[in-house]
């Protein structure tokens, strides 16, 4: 009994043989490279930002090109998240629960995207769409314009963020399995019915970062926006492309400003996850102490 | 409801899962099928519940074919092993969950719907745990939840997949006694499949065992232990000592000892022809054990090891062949045997079943 007795504190040693030094000297460097590359470079932006003064700050702000383009910016960001939503859930459903001929290759697909530099995405738009491209002359003929407009730009940041949600929500879905989906059948439940209430509850978690996701990196996309924009001010001015033209013109306070928009608006988005994180957990928490006062 | 299984074929992936399976399951009726893993079980399981299709045979509920109906409109009720639980719903919204997916015109009122969940918690005695959420019980109350949950709707038919295959021994027993009075009470009928014959014998009216797609035999408890009609569910439902030999002039020449076989052993099947080989299968308690040589003809033996921590004694013996014998005897022949390892004993096999003319099979134990 006494040797039982003895045992988990001895293995509590040994988890911690590392000496102190080694201890501080690791987490010292994962500090600094922290402050090194992130916390600097962002503190940066906001004291560019308001280096001229905060009525400047705000001026930049107002100015209606850049109001222009944080609408747009938002639009896009509005598209992208709808549409990567219901096909992201499409595909990680079909994935998940089916098996069909080609499953592989649309997993492959799915993932191209991510592979293809943004540079690449935005020229296949112009290939397809631009005036000497595939479609351009009966594009032309029907007085419809893709390429420098903003169908360009939401076709662009689609191809872009398309595997980002799908990506988040597939594994939760496979892990999920299929047996509730079974039971709720056997039930009586329609195919509607288990897919709000049996299957996105489970994945839910999955989609909300998911949308996270895709919202950060279609607000942030510079690449293939830039290619199929065509930087008409006011217009077809994206955030990102907003920022560059005022840094290529040297208003660099102006330049920082909008940034620091962004970088706050990429802030939110993270706290907004880590906000519903630290909520659902402590929702576990509680629901757990609950259960073990009524024990 | 009667359940009526004809012919059912299923390939699933190049694997032969089921080859022709027939059963018919009476109303109120307790079947259990069992067989090793692969023997087709749960693909028959799964027909009966709509969630699989045959390739070929159909499956009649009340007389009526049911392979033209919906699996929602079968009214099934279906155990998973893993108890399948809505994990996001507390423990009152799993059992109301079959009601409340109803079509609006059929769907019972809300206050109806809480008198049934409150109901069914009592019959399977969780009604203080309604509020819970499936993660926080235990395995054998999820069980019991997945049950109540099957019962809401009121199936025609209750299918169980391994229900208890996931608990541990103390709760499984209980939990299968338990099951055996509801079924008493509720009268639904039931199938369920094991790996576990014990299981199969403590609650089922009736077995089927079952092994490579195919039937090996139907009857109640005693019966396929009693009088198995095969090789492979002499072996499958218990230890069996394998003697093999060969039949000459009515008599069965196994090893080192003679059965006769119009006499002591049970013989089945073909009537045994001359110089046909045959296999004589006895159950560890089928063997008696001596320390001196009798007339009824029987083998000596070296014991290797006693088991004495059980209700009886557990020996294993090794024959003058270097083969393995096991025997089951009571704490008081043990006693007087005054046996130690490394002595010889005298075996002689009270029965004998002969199944001539077949191979001997040892069928994988789970």
């Amino acid at each position: 009994m006494s040797v039982v007795g003895t045992l988990p504190p001895l293995a509590a040693r040994t988890a911690h043989t590392e000496p102190r030094v080694v201890r501080y000297a690791l987490v010292g460097a994962a500090l600094l490279f922290l402050g090194a590359f992130l916390v600097v470079p962002l503190a940066a932006v906001f004291i560019e930002a308001l280096k001229a003064g905060l009525t400047a700050y705000l001026a930049a702000i107002r100015e209606p090109d850049a109001w222009a383009a944080l609408k747009l910016s938002g639009f896009v960001t509005g598209c992208a998240v709808a549409f990567n939503l219901v096909f992201g859930l499409a595909a990680s459903w079909a994935i998940a629960k089916f098996t069909f001929r080609g499953k592989n290759l649309l997993l492959a697909l799915i993932d191209v995207p991510l592979a293809v530099s943004p540079v690449v995405s935005g020229l296949v738009f112009v290939l397809l769409f631009g005036r000497q491209g595939w479609l351009g002359p009966w594009l032309a003929s029907h007085d419809l314009k893709v390429i420098f407009a903003v169908p360009g730009i939401v076709l662009a940041t689609l191809f872009v963020t398309f595997p980002l949600i799908a990506r988040e929500v597939l594994p939760v879905m496979q892990a999920a399995g299929t047996e509730e989906e079974e039971a709720a059948h056997l039930l009586g439940a329609s195919g509607w019915q288990i897919f709000f209430r049996v299957t996105l509850p489970n994945v839910k978690w999955g989609v909300i970062y998911g949308v996270m996701l895709c919202a950060a990196r279609a607000m942030g996309e510079f690449g293939a926006v830039s290619v199929v924009s065509g930087h008409v001010r006011g217009l077809t001015n994206t955030l990102p492309l907003h920022i560059e033209i005022l840094y290529n013109e040297y208003r660099f306070p102006a330049a920082f400003a909008v940034a620091s928009v962004l970088t706050l608006l990429a802030v939110a988005t993270l706290g907004a996850r880590s906000a519903i994180e630290a909520f659902a957990r402590r929702r576990e928490t509680t629901g757990s102490i609950r259960a073990t006062e009524r024990i | 409801m009667s359940i009526e299984i004809r012919d059912i074929q299923r390939t699933i992936g190049g694997f032969a899962a089921l080859r022709g399976v027939s059963l018919a399951v009476e109303t109120g009726e307790l079947v259990a099928l069992v067989g090793p893993s692969g023997s087709g079980k749960t693909s028959l399981l799964r027909i009966i519940a709509g969630l699989d299709q045959p390739d070929a045979g159909s499956i009649h509920l009340s007389g009526e074919d049911a392979s033209a109906r919906h699996v929602r409109d079968r009214r099934v009720g279906f155990v998973f092993q893993h108890y399948a639980l809505f994990k996001h719903m507390t423990v009152a919204q799993n059992v109301a969950f079959g009601l409340t997916v109803r079509p609006r015109a059929e769907r019972p009122p809300a206050k109806e719907i809480r008198e049934r969940v409150t109901a069914l918690l009592s019959l399977v005695q969780l009604e203080y745990l309604a509020e819970r959420y499936p993660s926080q019980l235990s395995g054998g109350q999820r069980q019991r939840v997945a049950l109540a949950r099957a019962l809401a709707v009121e199936p025609r038919v209750l299918l169980l997949d391994e229900p208890f295959g996931s608990l541990d021994a103390a709760v499984r027993i209980e939990l299968r006694r338990w099951l055996r009075r509801l079924h008493d009470d509720l009268h639904v009928t039931s199938v369920f499949v094991t790996h576990d014959q014990e299981e199969a014998f403590e609650v089922a009216d009736r077995i089927v065992v079952m092994n490579q797609g195919l039937i090996e035999q139907i009857g109640t408890p005693q019966e396929v232990f009693d009088h198995p009609a095969t090789p492979f569910v002499m072996s499958f439902l218990g230890t069996t000592n394998i003697f093999h030999g060969r039949i000459q002039g009515g008599k069965a020449h196994l090893g080192r000892f003679t059965v006769d076989v119009a006499g002591r052993g049970e013989a089945r099947g073909a009537p045994p022809q001359a110089e046909a080989y045959a296999a004589g299968y006895v159950r560890p308690h089928e063997l008696e054990v001596a320390t001196e040589a009798s007339a009824a003809g029987g083998l000596w033996t070296t014991l290797e090891r006693a088991n004495v921590a059980g209700t009886f004694v557990k020996l294993e013996l090794l024959d003058e062949d270097g083969r393995s014998l096991h025997a089951h005897v009571s704490r008081e022949v043990y006693g007087a045997l005054a046996a130690s390892e490394g002595d010889r004993l005298y075996v002689t096999p009270r029965t004998v079943r002969i199944f001539p003319g077949e191979e001997p099979v040892s069928p994988e134990r789970p």
